[in-house]
């Protein structure tokens, strides 16, 4: 049986010579958190399952990618790598690979441009493309799209572009459902409403889009604690969660979170 | 040196840093002339069975005589399913070094395979050497070899239906999943192979 996965997300701004993990709250302030490659060593020696690198400079700035920092992760950490933001085109996942990315994540060029998907799935497998879907609670009923019930309401999701800077219309169900029947192999879901909150992972998200599709999905957005994490483990069925600042300011090791969850019936690698 | 044949499926560079890491001397090798002084050889790679099969097929005579010779041979993920005798995916033959055939994941399971997963420890042998039942490797993969020979199967894992995780027989050694990728036990397992080359 495949364990889940716990997956910390380096969100990079490479405006600065080798880089920088920061962290935002809501997408907005921004905290310093260290060297990519060094965190990915520590994460590694924890016993992260996965690590994503986000370029979050590259997106809006057009910025290049983050070839040297994967190739020095590289030299030292030995697990699957993904990368992100900025990546437009199918000649941009190939200098991911090249630099010795596993798997690329793609969220706006996705949604410009659907084909992408089915391209990077032909030329580099199912495995290698995820998609990373940004979504927005949207509380009342709108005809066509899929109505979640909430603590709060009843709502749908809609899919944002830029991290939260401009919004599309699209319902992010719809969207994940469509992603897998192009290619995609992993969803990346995160919800926008609590992403940076530290309130814990949007349940009623995670649970309408990891029903709707076969594919795994990543729960992302809002983890606080190993308690956040249990719970969207147990209550819908992501297959791996990712968190970012609990683990870059050493509030809790990936293994600490690792065995707390083993010790209550999730299935994990220690 | 160990020879990482390169035939154009997928990038190399964490396989040639990983058996840097645990001490090995690997070069990267893309025709079949440079094989000539490996002491040991890594067949990578990810991809489709018959565009491997083709890109490989340069180097197979020179690649038939190595393993003749006894040099430690390592085959990983599609590299393992190149040794049997014949796969579904793309209908296609194999080197036939192994007996047995590669077919593709059960029904009732998500293919392609794509995480950790655990194995079993069928046999203690030298590539195994630190490795326990229940320690976790990273697979990606839609088909599963079928040894015909079970004798060859050292490890197991369990997807949807036991498949040979791990197959060893005389200097042949091949892993279903990417001990590149799967971290300290991962790189366990290269370095018992870079170990064998060494002796």
């Amino acid at each position: 049986m495949l364990a889940k996965r716990i997956i910390p997300c380096l969100d990079c701004d490479l405006g600065v010579p080798h880089g920088r993990v920061v962290k935002g709250v809501q997408f907005k302030q921004i905290r310093y958190a260290g060297i990519p490659w060094e965190l990915a060593e520590e994460y590694d020696k924890q016993g992260a399952d996965e690590l994503i690198f986000l370029d979050i400079t590259a997106s809006h700035e057009r910025r290049e990618t983050m070839a040297t920092v994967i190739e020095k992760t590289c030299e030292n950490v030995f697990m699957p790598l993904t990368v992100g933001g900025g990546i437009r085109s199918l000649q941009d996942a190939r200098n991911a690979f090249n630099a010795g990315a596993d798997k690329v994540s793609i969220n706006t060029a996705a949604l410009k441009n659907p084909g992408l998907i089915g391209e990077i799935a032909k030329y580099f497998g199912t495995q290698a493309c995820v998609i990373a879907i940004d979504a927005k609670r949207r509380y009342g009923r709108e005809p066509g799209r899929e109505m979640v019930d909430t603590p709060d309401g009843e709502c749908w999701f809609e899919c944002s572009l830029y991290g939260g800077r401009e919004f599309t219309g699209i319902d992010a169900i719809q969207w994940a459902v469509e992603a897998e029947e192009r290619g995609a192999g992993d969803i990346m879901l995160t919800s926008m409403d609590r992403d940076g909150t530290k309130d814990g992972f949007d349940i009623e998200l995670t649970s309408a889009v990891s029903d709707s599709v076969n594919i795994p999905v990543i729960a992302s957005g809002g983890c606080g604690n190993p308690e956040h994490i249990l719970e969207v483990l147990k209550e819908t069925n992501a297959s791996a969660a990712l968190a970012a600042s609990i683990f870059h300011f050493r509030e809790y090791t990936i293994s600490e979170v690792k065995e707390y969850l083993r010790k209550n019936g999730v299935h994990v690698r220690l | 040196m160990i020879a990482v044949i390169d035939y154009g499926m997928g990038n190399l560079r964490s396989i040639h840093n990983a058996l840097v890491k645990v001490g090995g001397n690997p070069v990267i090798v893309s025709g079949k002339r440079d094989l000539s002084d490996a002491d040991g050889v890594v067949i990578p790679g990810v991809g489709a069975f018959g565009d491997a099969m083709h890109n490989l097929m340069p180097f197979s005579d020179k690649l038939f005589d190595l393993i003749d010779s006894g040099i430690p041979l390592l085959g990983i993920c599609i590299g393992m399913q190149l040794l049997f005798e014949w796969s579904e995916e793309s209908d296609c033959a194999g080197f036939g070094l192994l007996k047995g055939d590669v077919v593709r994941l059960p029904e009732g399971v998500k293919v392609p395979q794509m995480g950790w997963n655990e194995l079993t420890v069928q046999s203690d042998t030298d590539l195994l050497t630190g490795i326990d039942d229940g320690d976790f490797f990273y697979f990606v993969h839609s088909y599963y070899c079928v040894p015909r020979d079970q004798q060859i199967i050292v490890a197991t894992t369990d997807y949807g239906v036991d498949m040979a995780a791990v197959v060893e027989k005389d200097n042949v050694h091949a892993v279903q999943f990417h001990p590149e990728k799967s971290s300290r036990k991962g790189l366990m397992i290269l370095k018992n192979f870079v170990r064998m080359v060494k002796c």
